[in-house]
Parts: C-alpha cells; structure tokens; sequence
C-alpha cells in the first residue's frame, strides 16, 4: 500500500470522522470544529492528488480554501454569538423554530 | 410601415394612449388624440381610394405570418380592394364625424376619456375586419367589434340594465360567431385556404357539391345575422340603444352592423355558386326589413325606432345581397350610413336637449326649440324613406328594382320589400310629428333647460345632413342614368369586384320607370298617413293606442324575446340547475377536485415532518443525498 493511497484513505476517515460530528454533536462549537475537520479531510485530498500528479493546481486550490474556510469561521463565530444571546447555551438544538 | 398598415394602427394607438394616461390628460388632449388620430385613418384611406380610383391594383399588405403549418398558412395580411374602399371610407369618414360630435355629447361625463379610448379602439377592429385579406384576420375583427360594441353598450356599466343589454349583445353575436367559425372550418377544408380572394376563385372554378355549398352558406348567413340583426338573431340590436346615442350611431347604425352585408359582398364569388344559400338569404332579408319595419312602427321610444329601422333597412341590404346584386346592397349600405347617422345624431342632439327624455310621448313641437335639429333630422328622414333626390331614393330603388327584376326576385318579394318601404316613410315621419311637430308635451321644468346642440354637435350634423342629400348621386339607378346621359361612380368603382347583377328575360326599362313611380308614390302615402294618424293626435290618443292584442304582439317585437328567454335561457338555466348543479357538479368536484386536493395534503403531512427545524438533520438529510448520488455515479458507472 503506498503512501498516496494511503492519504486518501486518511482524508476519507477524516471527512466521515467530520460529518458524523457536525450531524451528532450538540456543542455548536463542536460542530464547527467538525466542519473544519470535513475541509482539511478534503485540502488532504487535494494535496495528495497534487503530489501524485506532480501538478500545481491541487496546491493552488488548498489557499483558496483556506481563504474560503476563514470567511466561513468569521462569519461561524457571529452566528455563535447570535446564539448565544437569544438562547444563553451552546446547544444548536435550542434553535428549532424553522420547522414545517 | 406602409400607408395600409396605418389605417387600423392609427385608432389602436389612440386607445392605447387615452386609455393608459388619458384619465390623467386634461380633456382637450383627450379629445384631439380621440380625434385626430381618425382623422388622419380617414386622410391616409383618402388617399389609397384616390390611387385605386384611378387605375391601381387592389394592394396587399403583409404583417406577418401568424400560423404556418403544413398545407395551412395564415398571413396577416391586409387587403384593399374596391369593396374594402368603400367600406374603409365609410368607417374612418363617419367614425371620425361621430368622434368630433360626441366631444360636444360627452362633455360633462365622468369617464371621457375611457369613452374615448372604447370608441378608438372600436375604430381599430372595425378596420381589421374591414381590411382582413382572410376569414381568420376579418374574425378577429369581428371579435373585437363584439367586444367593443358590448364595451360602449354598459358604458354607465352603474346602471344594472344598460350592462344586462350589453351582455345580450355580445352573447346574441356569439351564436352568429359560432356560424362563422363554422363556415370557415368548412371552407378550409374543401378550398383549403381561408383568403377571401383564393376561396371565391376557386368556387368559381371547382364549385363543391350543392349541399356544402349550401351549409356554408347558410352558416356565413348566420354569422352576417348575428352582427347585422337579423332575424332571428336581431333581439340585441333594440336592447344596444342603452349605449350612449354617438355609439348607437357609429357602431349599430352605420357601420358595425353593416359588418353581414360586408361580408356577403366579401364572398360573393362563393356565393353566386350556392343559390340555394343566396336563396336563403334573400328571404332572411326580405323578412328582416318587413318585421323589423313593423315593429318600428309601434315603438314610443326614439332611438328604439331608429334601431327597428336600421334593422329594416339593412336586412333590405341583406336581400339585395341575395339577390346577387352586392353592388346595390354596398351603395345602400353606403348611403344608409350617411342619413341613419344623422337621425341617430339628431336623434342625440333630442335626447340631450331633454337631458336624457327618450319617450317621443313625452316631447312634440320641438321644431319650435329646436329649430335645426329638426331640418337636419327632417333631410335624413326624407332620405330614409326614399324620396328623390335624396340619398336613399337611389339605393333603395336600385334594391327595389332588383327584388323584381333580378333572377331570384319575384313580384311578391317586391311587393314585400315595398311594403317595408311604406312603413318605413309612416313610422319615420310618425316619430317626426311625435317629435318635433304637434302638441308640446314636453315636461316643464325639461323645458325650461332645454339647449340647443354645442357646436361640434352642429357642425357634425350639418355634415351629415348635406351627405344625406347628395351621397346618392354617384349612384343612380340604370334607367334614370340612361335618361340623365350621366354615368354612376360608385357602380363603376366596385362592380369589377361584385360583378354586375344579373337580370331576369323580359324585364323592361318601362317597368324599372313604374315600380320607381310606385315607390316614390307609397312613400308619399305612408308621410300622408302618419300626418293623417299622428299629425294631428292629442295627448289622449296617444295614452291609449289603437291595435289592441295585435299591437301588443308586434310592439313586444312578436315575443320573440320572451320565447328565447324561456325557450333558450329557461332550459339552459334548468338543465344546470337541476342536473348540472345537484347531479354532476358534486361527482365532478369530488373526483376532480377533492380527491387530489387530499392526496396532496397527506403528502404535504408527511414531508412536512421532515422538516423538523433541527439543523443537524438537515444535514443528514444532505449526506445521504450526497451517498445516493455518488452511489448512483459509481453503479452507473
């Protein structure tokens, strides 16, 4: 088993490690920590595949999504701090009102 | 653009400019845009009658190709030719006379600028009708007419009558509609063309078997019927009077109505192969002008017998068609809108002197107040009834001399026709005693702000008035014409395209010379009568008319009204009453509408618990998408 396949089987573990937390978490907090766990699983990815190729591009996108990945955490904590206030807890099941 | 595509666009663009802003315009804008944008259909078909006169071909215009499949295409296309001259002429000339009159009629009302838009856009449809190179484009027309006539009839749509009358008028003409569509899916099917050019060569050439020649005949009849009220369809025509009196002129009097006949003489070359039809329609006619004539003469209200009349004498139009002699039907329907118009007019310059009082038992001696209203209205009706050398001697004559003479005319349909012409003169100069001569019966305090016509009114009327005597001299009759040595304009410009009617073996000049003799004399006899009768009644003799259970019979227009109201409405009214509302509305509604609305809703019920507002299981529901997609992607592979 050589190292590439190896990394892809890593970001995969770590893309399902993060979903499973963002849909089982109760702690927003946690659940944004989860997400940024499912967007390294998949810069991982796009890594390997640019060392495999020998190509830039999967290098490239990696600053891109960072870039990507920075706006969503800033505007992440003000959704926290919105929480926050109107409910007084961590939990984002205390936010349900949006139902049918 | 060419000049032909303007002529109907003009009104259109004058409805819609009055009718988007004009409420907001003051009224002199209201009144030019109304106006002038006619004014200047009339100059531009001016000038294409002037270059069609004098030698042009009859022009084509093409809009655009509105349907093109295989073995059926549709232009919209226009078309002018001598017929369409005629007719165009008479709607954009008389329309935009009625146009200017009703500034002077309408100043005070509310609505002046949706009057104004409704009449525009009338113009607009009239002249597509007028103008359409095929059945499909003239149906629109005519459509549009139908609307617009049922627009101005419920103008004061407040009052619940004068609305009800417009909704008899447009559901009356849908019968006749349906008679038209009729005719021109059949002619489609066996001509395999719906333009009017290519449908009548291709009669002439390979008639049809004489049963279809005679259905589509007889359908194209009762779409003519429909709109130019003839019986049995004519209920609607007394009812339009509830429209404002300029309406009532412009659109069932001169032009509107006349729309059957036009389109009679428009198929000609079809009908000249289906006498059976052409027989019908003489009949239709004749009957037409003898009921509508008897029925006019029991009316007390003004307009009401003006509408009886127009009736009348269009259906004298409809038998002249019938008898193949479209030219002599076109130079009546030409001359008939000159004076109708101007009685129609007059007739308003009455009403509006009176502020409204239409009952002639309620007026008299109003030639005193009035004095110009009544010459004008006097020279009109001197037209109508057919006195030389005014307007209607001419063409009335020319029909009555074709109801002998023809090839399909007999003694008795003249003897018909003349005695719609002698009932004619007496209930016309009836309501001129009732009106204008005799007793003043006028109420007080009317009279007291009586006023006479603004000066557009008087203008307009004038107008008229001078046409109604002289409209008739391009037309003279072949005998008269013969002896005058002159020559007759309005014959020579449309026979190339009605064709000369022909006449029977053995009919002479010397008989023509008689039968005019006799109708100016029957004329003469019917005004001697109605003086006789009317000229000289009082006040007690018109509270109780004479004629007993007959004259209620005829005044109540033969019952005819009340035998659709219980025959046609009173069965449609009690199958869906009892069958359709108790028996198939419950099953329909529940199978149709109950059924899936349920259906829906216990579908709604269940997805709706999906959406539980927990983001988490939102996301959920997104990774298992996600895994049916990439499980679709890879199984497919």
């Amino acid at each position: 088993m050589n190292t590439h396949a190896l990394l892809v089987g890593l970001a995969a573990v770590l893309f399902c490690m993060g979903l499973a937390g963002v849909m089982i978490r109760r702690n927003v907090l946690a659940v944004i920590m989860s997400l940024e766990i499912m967007l390294n699983a998949v810069v991982l990815s796009f890594v390997t595949a640019a060392t495999q190729s020998q190509t830039i591009e999967g290098a490239a996108m990696t600053l891109f999504i960072y870039v990507a990945a920075t706006c969503e955490i800033a505007l992440a904590m003000a959704l926290v701090v919105l929480l926050v206030r109107r409910h007084g807890s961590l939990d984002v099941a205390a936010e349900q009102e949006l139902k049918g | 653009m060419s000049t032909l595509a303007l002529v109907p666009l003009l009104p259109l663009l004058g409805f819609l400019v009055n009718g988007i802003v004009g409420p907001r315009l003051p009224k002199a804008w209201v009144s030019f845009i109304g106006c002038a944008l006619p004014a200047l259909s009339f100059v531009l078909t001016a000038q294409l009658f002037f270059e069609l006169r004098d030698g042009g071909e009859p022009l084509t215009t093409t809009l655009f190709t509105w349907a093109a499949l295989p073995g059926f295409t549709v232009e919209a296309a226009l078309y002018f030719d001598a017929v369409a001259a005629v007719m165009c002429g008479i709607v954009t000339g008389i329309g935009t006379l009625i146009h200017i009159y009703s500034i002077g009629y309408m100043h005070g009302d509310r609505s002046y600028a949706r009057y104004f838009a409704y009449l525009n856009l009338f113009l607009f449809f009239m002249l597509l009708l007028v103008l359409g190179s095929n059945l499909l484009v003239m149906f629109v027309g005519w459509e549009g007419v139908g609307l617009a006539s049922y627009l101005l009839i419920g103008f004061w749509f407040t009052d619940p009558v004068k609305t009800a009358a417009g909704i008899k008028a447009f559901v009356v003409n849908r019968v006749g509609d349906a008679g038209f569509l009729l005719a021109a899916f059949l002619l489609q099917w066996h001509a395999g063309t719906l333009d009017f050019q290519q449908i009548n060569a291709f009669f002439a050439a390979t008639p049809a078997a004489p049963a279809v020649m005679t259905a589509i005949g007889v359908l194209l009849l009762i779409g003519a019927c429909g709109k130019s009220a003839q019986i049995p369809l004519h209920v609607w025509l007394p009812d339009a009077m509830a429209g404002p009196t300029p309406v009532s002129a412009l659109i069932h009097a001169a032009t509107m109505v006349t729309a059957g006949v036009y389109l009679l003489a428009r198929m000609n070359g079809f009908f000249l192969q289906a006498p059976d039809a052409l027989m019908v329609v003489t009949w239709v006619g004749a009957a037409t002008a003898f009921f509508g004539a008897t029925m006019g003469i029991t009316q007390w209200n003004l307009k009401k017998v003006l509408a009886y009349s127009t009736m009348s004498q269009i259906g004298l139009m409809v038998m002249a068609c019938g008898l193949g002699a479209f030219s002599a039907g076109l130079f009546h329907l030409y001359t008939h809108a000159f004076f109708k118009a101007c009685l129609f007019l007059a007739a308003g310059a009455v009403l509006h002197a009176l502020h409204g009082e239409e009952d002639m038992r309620n007026m008299g001696a109003l030639a005193r107040r009035l004095p110009f209203t009544f010459a004008v209205f006097l020279v009109a009706t001197l037209a109508l009834t057919g006195l030389p050398p005014f307007a209607g001697f001419f063409s009335k004559d020319e029909i009555l001399w074709m109801a002998w003479a023809a090839p399909g005319g007999s003694p008795l349909l003249w003897a018909v026709a003349s005695a719609a012409s002698f009932m004619t003169a007496f209930y016309m100069f009836r309501a001129v005693f009732l009106t204008f001569l005799g007793g003043d019966r006028v109420a007080p305090d009317v009279a007291r702000k009586l006023h006479a016509p603004s000066l557009t009114m008087t203008l307009v009327l004038a107008v008229l008035a001078l046409d109604s005597i002289a409209a008739g001299w391009i037309g003279l009759p072949g005998s008269l014409r013969e002896w005058l040595g002159t020559t007759a304009p309005f014959y020579a410009f449309v026979e190339p395209v009605t064709g000369h009617a022909a006449l029977r073996e053995g009919v002479s000049h010397s008989t023509e010379w008689l039968l005019m003799g006799v109708a100016v004399l029957l004329a003469v006899a019917g005004i001697t009568l109605a003086w006789w009768v009317y000229g000289r009644a009082h006040r007690s003799a018109l509270a109780q008319p004479r004629g007993g259970a007959l004259r209620d019979w005829v005044a109540n227009g033969y019952y005819v009204d009340a035998l659709y109201e219980r025959g046609v409405v009173g069965t449609l009214d009690g199958v869906s009453r009892t069958l359709l509302t108790r028996g198939i509305e419950p099953a329909l509604a529940a199978i149709s509408i109950a059924l899936p609305a349920r259906g829906a809703a216990a579908l709604a019920r269940s997805f709706a618990r999906l959406q539980n507002g927990a983001v988490q299981a939102y996301v959920f529901y997104a990774a298992v998408a996600l895994l049916v997609m990439l499980g679709w992607g890879v199984l497919r592979g």
